[in-house]
């Protein structure tokens, strides 16, 4: 009983480490702009249809793929915060939503032009057998995953606490009117904050393509499960957006486990719903910060 | 309800009632049905936005409840359509009240996303408990009013926007009652509303179910029209549709979601010619008139209205 | 200001209705088939082999000399995979195109949203997708018919083979899409028919990125084989699991399977995978008397020149669906009766599918037999005796 439970729990870590690092993605844009970047889980697909491009197709060494498809992600986030965002300035929030929904269209039709519909994949990044705990298995790439989210979380701490733009970009978090006064570049933070997010969710795509596969129409679903990861956890909270995507991701599972996997889905919805009937700003957010903010 | 109010829908009545004789075949009316069913949806989002500044990412949900609902209850029950309409009305507004007393607790993203958890929890419940499953099912018979039934693409395009102009009127009333008024007070401010002595909380409802109703009664039209459905016509992708189109077509007014509507359900259409293309126009047309519409198209067009009268005011 | 207003808006109506009031012109020299396919959307991946099919037989047809002299012209019309794009799809191919009979669309609940609409326009339509509902009951469905197998068909034949080999109870597990559905019902019908207990019952998201869970389940209700019912990358996936999970039992798929891209994506661990497929992806292994090989040979090879991949089932589907109309067209002429009279009496027509046998009881025409089962062996299919 207990192997299958472990099994379970596996299964669950393996997807909740995917959402982990979309909802980290979410979290760094909302940060200083108080937008959902709808387009986050078209960055994952971006990372790992690249990362097959240029492993696969051109014949890179892994690291320097890896390297040219986050910048290659980066870039494309540059981009998209240049020639979208920036001329929106300081329009309505929910329309410059609906223009991150518009660009996620968008890229999904460059992708299905460029990669077509089929799904791809390449080796993971260590070949062999899958370790056994206790009977349950788990796969080395799964460990990657796991690895790589917490790398990112490190990562992104030292940047948000120890870099002067870090710590501007908190500031701009905070308050964006106070940030300007003291001499941040405000416009520049938002830029990078686009581009830091959409490399997160390029490295998030680079290392779950070897387990789940990666095709141009994935991101409305990764997104889905990364928003409300983010929320589940309280948005704009990096540790948040962590516990959120693997609660929610071990929820599915074992409710695909002991209740009936046709369930798991909502299952987790609901279970998401009530934590916010309770804490309304997330697991670890407060209400206090969420009331000085619009949204 | 003002002139130009008025005027508009005496257009809008002109244009359906000539639509069958200005184009040939049914194609251009089916369009239109869809484009009406659409508008029923948007115009009942376009209030819980714009005036009492809610948003919601689960009218799918709600669309989905009326079109199983009504469907179910006419076959397995053998109820008449009118009736089964009316019940799938009210189970909606019965799920509303479900979803909006945690749901209403909640601010901006949060509240986003609660509503989107409901949509997506209906789509799996419609996936393993509504007949058929994800195949779905069919022959689902059409509506019959006064002993005659709506089997023709002309009949259903006439009723469908007859039931929008009445949906219009209703809405205009609503808005400018007292409720319309107190609402528009909390868009402004929550607070002041609040100390003003407004039952904030039984607004929001109201309001909230009244969308609610309206997504169900567009989804019973859409189910009795088409007579198959399956729970993929009912998912986030369409509550996602339902939000765009009114944004483009403007939050601040009703007329915005109906002109949302319409734009969104013949664009697909006109892009046809673009075969293959038509994702990547499609996504790039959305993304420009976002950016360069960005009150939305109506409220512009009053705008600029107010402008030309301005000017000739002035001449004059 | 009101006025002017309202003005603007009428307007705005009136040019969108002007915009459906142009019909097009038709050209007398060709014959004007409609095709309603899921180019685009969550379905597209049967979408784009099916449009790339019926886009060369159109240009092979044509080069050919088309149909007595006349052209062929196919006018494929995306459905994004939803239903009430295909609805408009097919109002537009009736009434501005005036085509004689419709090919598709690629998903069950698509042809289903069209059943009404064929009826009344009394118009054939050749669906690509598989599921029975389609086409049963018959007396409801004068005007439609499909060319995909049965999927009671692919279970009977799995089924059969299990038996065959000792296996009585299995596990299976079904994509949530109609495509699933469409299978887990086939599975669970023919399971007391024929001695199988269905032990668990599993099933997943189109997008899920693990499937362990599902087949640990499976494999601690004491299942001696598992069944997956999908399409897409989630076959794929699941057969990852499988392979990691070492599950000790045997792992069969759907007759979706069929597409040498699956075993490329899942490598060594669709060692060993065995489903009733189509004698598409394995003609080179038929004996070169089989009715079918010399077609299947031509189709697949021509298609892997032009297009540089492999056609599938699916594209397969698109074949036959349109070489019927076809068929029918060069037998009795562009008349719309005629052509739906003549698919019903087709008879010993081999397609990509099977050797049909249409009647007025089957507007499907094809059985078990249609199947053969295949394993993955070294990378590469292999026909099970």
């Amino acid at each position: 009983m207990f192997t299958v439970f472990l099994q379970f729990l596996f299964s669950g870590l393996t997807v909740g480490a995917v959402y982990a690092l979309v909802g980290m993605g979410f979290n760094i844009i909302y940060n200083s702009t108080s937008i959902i970047n709808m387009a986050q889980g078209e960055f994952v697909v971006i990372g790992g249809l690249l990362m097959w491009f240029f492993t696969e197709s051109v014949k890179l060494p892994f690291f320097l793929a890896a390297g040219l498809t986050i910048l290659s992600a980066g870039l494309v986030g540059l981009l998209m915060e240049r020639l979208t965002i920036r001329p929106l300035k300081s329009a309505d929030l929910l329309l410059m939503i609906m223009v991150t929904i518009a660009v996620s269209i968008l890229m999904r039709g460059v992708l299905m032009f460029k990669f077509g519909k089929d799904p791809y994949t390449y080796a993971p990044f260590t070949e062999g057998e899958p370790f056994t705990v206790a009977g349950a298995v788990i796969q080395q790439q799964t460990l990657w995953v796991i690895g790589v989210t917490a790398c990112c979380i490190v990562m992104l701490y030292i940047f948000f606490n120890k870099t002067m733009m870090g710590k501007a970009m908190r500031a701009c978090a905070v308050d964006t009117t106070a940030a300007k006064l003291v001499g941040i570049n405000v416009s520049r933070v938002v830029m990078i904050s686009f581009v830091l997010s959409a490399m997160v969710g390029a490295i998030g795509g680079i290392a779950i393509t070897p387990i789940s596969l990666m095709e141009y129409d994935k991101g409305p679903m990764l997104a889905v499960k990364g928003f409300c990861a983010a929320i589940m956890g309280g948005l704009g909270r990096g540790r948040g957006a962590v516990i959120g995507g693997f609660a929610i991701g071990i929820l599915e599972s074992m409710t695909a486990g002991y209740l009936h996997s046709g369930m798991k889905d909502a299952v987790a919805l609901v279970i998401m719903l009530a934590i916010l009937f309770f804490r309304p700003a997330g697991l670890f957010g407060s209400v206090a910060m969420s009331r000085l903010r619009k949204f | 309800m003002g002139r130009g109010n008025f005027m508009a829908l005496a257009l809008m009545l002109l244009g359906v009632a000539g639509m069958p004789f200005l184009t040939s075949g049914s194609y251009a009316l089916t369009v239109g049905i869809f484009a009406g069913i659409n508008a029923l949806v948007a115009i009942g989002l376009c209030i819980l936005m714009g005036s009492a500044g809610q948003v919601s990412l689960g009218q799918a949900g709600f669309y989905g409840i009326g079109a199983y609902v009504s469907s179910v209850l006419s076959i397995k029950f053998g109820l008449p359509v009118a009736l089964s309409m009316i019940a799938a009305m009210a189970v909606a507004s019965f799920a509303a009240v479900l979803l909006a007393v945690p749901a209403l607790r909640l601010k901006g993203h949060y509240l986003a996303v609660a509503t989107l958890g409901f949509g997506e929890i209906i789509n799996v419940l419609l996936n393993e408990w509504g007949p058929g499953g994800p195949s779905g099912f069919g022959d689902i018979p059409h509506l019959t009013l006064f002993g005659y039934t709506l089997s023709s693409t002309t009949a259903n395009f006439y009723f469908i926007w007859i039931c929008v102009a009445a949906v219009i009127i209703f809405s205009l009333n609503i808005l400018n009652s007292r409720t319309g008024r107190s609402l528009r007070a909390i868009h402004g401010s929550e607070t002041a509303s609040i100390a003003m002595g407004l039952d904030i909380v039984a607004l929001k409802m109201k309001v909230f179910i009244l969308s609610a109703v309206y997504a169900s009664f567009a989804g019973a039209l859409y189910a009795h029209y088409v007579t198959f459905i399956s729970p993929s016509s009912f998912n986030l992708f369409y509550s996602v549709l339902a939000l765009m189109m009114v944004v483009l077509g403007g939050i601040t007014n009703v007329w915005g979601g109906v002109a949302g509507a319409i734009i969104i359900t013949i664009l697909p259409e006109l892009l046809r010619k673009f075969e293959e293309f038509d994702v990547l126009v499609y996504g790039l047309i959305l993304t420009l008139s976002l950016l360069f519409l960005r009150k939305g198209i109506v409220p512009l067009l009053i705008e600029k209205a107010v402008r030309l009268k301005g000017g000739s005011g002035a001449r004059a | 200001m009101n006025l002017k207003r309202s003005l603007l808006l009428g307007m705005t109506g009136v040019f969108a209705a002007g915009l459906f009031a142009t019909t097009a012109l038709a050209a007398p020299d060709t014959i004007k088939i409609g095709a309603i396919i899921s180019v685009t959307g969550p379905a597209s991946f049967l979408g784009e082999p099916e449009k790339n099919t019926l886009v060369m037989l159109q240009d092979q047809i044509n080069k050919a000399g088309g149909i007595k002299g006349k052209n062929i012209q196919v006018i494929i019309e995306d459905s994004k995979s939803d239903e009430t794009q295909a609805v408009l799809a097919a109002k537009k191919l009736l009434e501005k195109d005036n085509v004689i009979a419709i090919v598709g669309p690629s998903t069950t609940g698509e042809s289903m949203a069209l059943v009404p609409i064929m009826n009344a326009a009394k118009t054939p339509l050749v669906s690509c997708a598989a599921g029975a509902p389609i086409t049963n009951p018959v007396g409801d469905r004068e005007w439609i018919f499909k060319t995909p197998q049965y999927d009671t068909s692919a279970v009977e034949a799995i089924y059969t083979y299990m038996k065959k080999h000792g296996i009585t109870k299995i596990g299976i597990i079904t994509i949530s899409t109609g495509f699933g559905d469409a299978g887990k019902k086939a599975l669970q019908e023919l399971a007391p028919k024929m001695g199988m207990t269905i032990v668990a019952d599993e099933k997943y998201g189109p997008k899920d990125s693990d499937m362990t869970t599902q087949l640990t389940k499976i494999k601690a209700a004491g299942a001696q084989a598992v069944i997956n019912w999908s399409v897409g990358p989630g076959q794929v996936v699941v057969t990852k699991n499988w392979h990691s999970l070492k599950m000790g039992i045997p792992l069969y798929h759907s007759h979706g399977w069929g597409s040498k891209k699956n075993i490329e994506l899942a490598g060594k661990a669709a060692e060993g995978v065995i489903a009733p497929l189509g004698r598409l992806v394995v003609w080179d292994k038929l004996s070169d008397t089989h009715p079918q090989k010399a077609l299947l040979k031509k189709f697949e090879t021509d298609y892997k020149a032009l297009y540089k991949s492999e056609p599938g089932t699916f594209g397969g589907h698109a074949y036959d669906s349109l070489m019927m109309v076809v068929e029918a067209i060069k037998a009795v002429g562009p008349d719309k009766k005629k052509i739906r009279d003549y698919v019903e009496g087709i008879k010993k027509m081999p397609g990509t599918g099977g050797i049909y046998n249409m009647s007025a009881k089957d507007h499907c025409g094809l059985d078990m037999s249609a199947f053969e089962m295949v394993i993955v062996k070294n990378g590469d299919w292999e026909i099970l005796k």
